[in-house]
């Protein structure tokens, strides 16, 4: 049980301390520690994708609730929580501090110039990955498809190209 | 103390609510923020908010935790992070929390299961087109787009860890800054007195 717990810890505080950029550049970092210990098939953790673009609250958080319940029940998921959330707790800290020194500094905005192409390629790794498991047949890949269009063409919300998208599945596969 | 209590409270407030209401990444809560803390408490003005944005997006992390910690403790001190960051997850934590044990009874329903087959690919194209959108605001140069491949190689087919190619770009960037620093040294020094004292 506290080993569980302890590895848990380990893996969410590493996801929150390298996943720079948030959101879809985390997905690759979280993966990676899910295979890592098995904790989660890769279906399952699109499922918690999905769930976590239809809830509110960061993907970081939505699985490290998920994952730490499924693993290990709620204490799990407080740990795992908790872990994700305290790097950026004391490196915001320390930044909110020394705000006034770094502000602007050459230094920082070097840092996002070298980081930014690294996570746009996490991120399609992510797509890749994801698309691994999703797109299996001739019906997914006509829903990856539309779900492009209306994003591209329309100003349709995310959330209801995901919900117009659970519908198709039950139309489709059913 | 008692005008602290009251201000602790009202950011748990804003940020349960920021939490609640906030769908779809971090960004999505920069509006919620700016009109609660510039227009209607105004605790911060607009430049500095706008600085706070782009200053927390250096740190790992979700952004809408940072922002929160950020804001907080600016705000109240350490109390103050701990209740921003605190109020900020609850909603997302609770939520997910009842989800998970549904799932423990649900899944395997074939209802569920295709609902999810029919999913799973607009998750895809939502991250393509993310990554997409993201691309749009780098300045790309020959070398950016090489360096984006090869990331995405390593990762993608080598399955290299995207924690070791992170630790590298940052060790790198780190140790460009010190020869970069090392050159300009002199001139930095004469020039940064006036230069604080003209941003403060």
């Amino acid at each position: 049980m506290f080993n569980i717990l302890f590895s848990l810890f380990i893996s969410f505080f590493k996801i929150g301390l390298f996943g720079f950029g948030g959101g879809y550049a985390m997905i690759s970092l979280i993966q990676n520690e899910l295979k890592l210990h098995g904790w989660l098939s890769l279906e399952e953790f699109v499922n918690i994708i999905a769930i976590a673009e239809m809830t509110p609250g960061p993907i970081a958080i939505n699985s490290g609730t998920y994952v730490g319940f499924k693993v290990s029940g709620l204490a799990g998921s407080i740990v795992a929580t908790i872990a994700v959330v305290v790097p950026s707790f004391i490196l915001v800290l320390l930044l909110a501090h020394f705000y006034d020194r770094v502000r602007g500094s050459d230094y920082i905005i070097r840092l996002l110039l070298y980081l930014r192409p690294i996570l746009i390629a996490l991120v399609f790794a992510a797509a890749i990955s994801v698309a691994r498991t999703s797109i299996i047949d001739f019906k997914s890949i006509m829903i990856l498809l539309a779900a492009l269009f209306l994003l591209h063409r329309t100003r349709i919300h995310p959330v209801m190209i995901i919900i117009l998208a659970g519908v198709s599945g039950v139309f489709l596969y059913g | 103390m008692q005008k602290k209590a009251a201000k602790l409270v009202k950011l748990f407030t804003i940020f349960f609510r920021i939490g609640l209401f906030t769908f779809g990444g971090g960004f999505a809560m920069i509006p919620l923020i700016r009109r609660e803390f510039v227009d209607k408490q105004g605790w911060i003005d607009e430049e500095r908010f706008i600085d706070a944005i782009s200053v927390t997006q250096t740190v790992p992390g979700a952004v809408a935790i940072n922002l929160s910690i950020f804001f907080g403790y600016r705000l109240l001190g350490l109390a103050g992070a701990f209740t921003a960051a605190f109020a900020v997850a609850l909603p997302s934590f609770l939520i997910i929390l009842g989800i998970a044990a549904f799932f423990n009874n649900f899944s395997g329903h074939p209802l569920l299961d295709n609902i999810f087959r029919g999913i799973r690919p607009a998750i895809v194209a939502l991250i393509l087109y993310g990554g997409y959108q993201l691309s749009k605001s780098v300045k790309w140069t020959g070398s950016l787009v090489m360096t984006t491949v090869l990331a995405l190689m390593a990762v993608s087919l080598l399955n290299i860890s995207p924690v070791i190619i992170i630790f590298i770009v940052l060790l790198v960037s780190f140790i460009s800054h010190l020869l970069r620093a090392g050159r300009i040294v002199l001139d930095e020094d004469r020039q940064k007195p006036v230069k604080e004292g003209q941003d403060v």
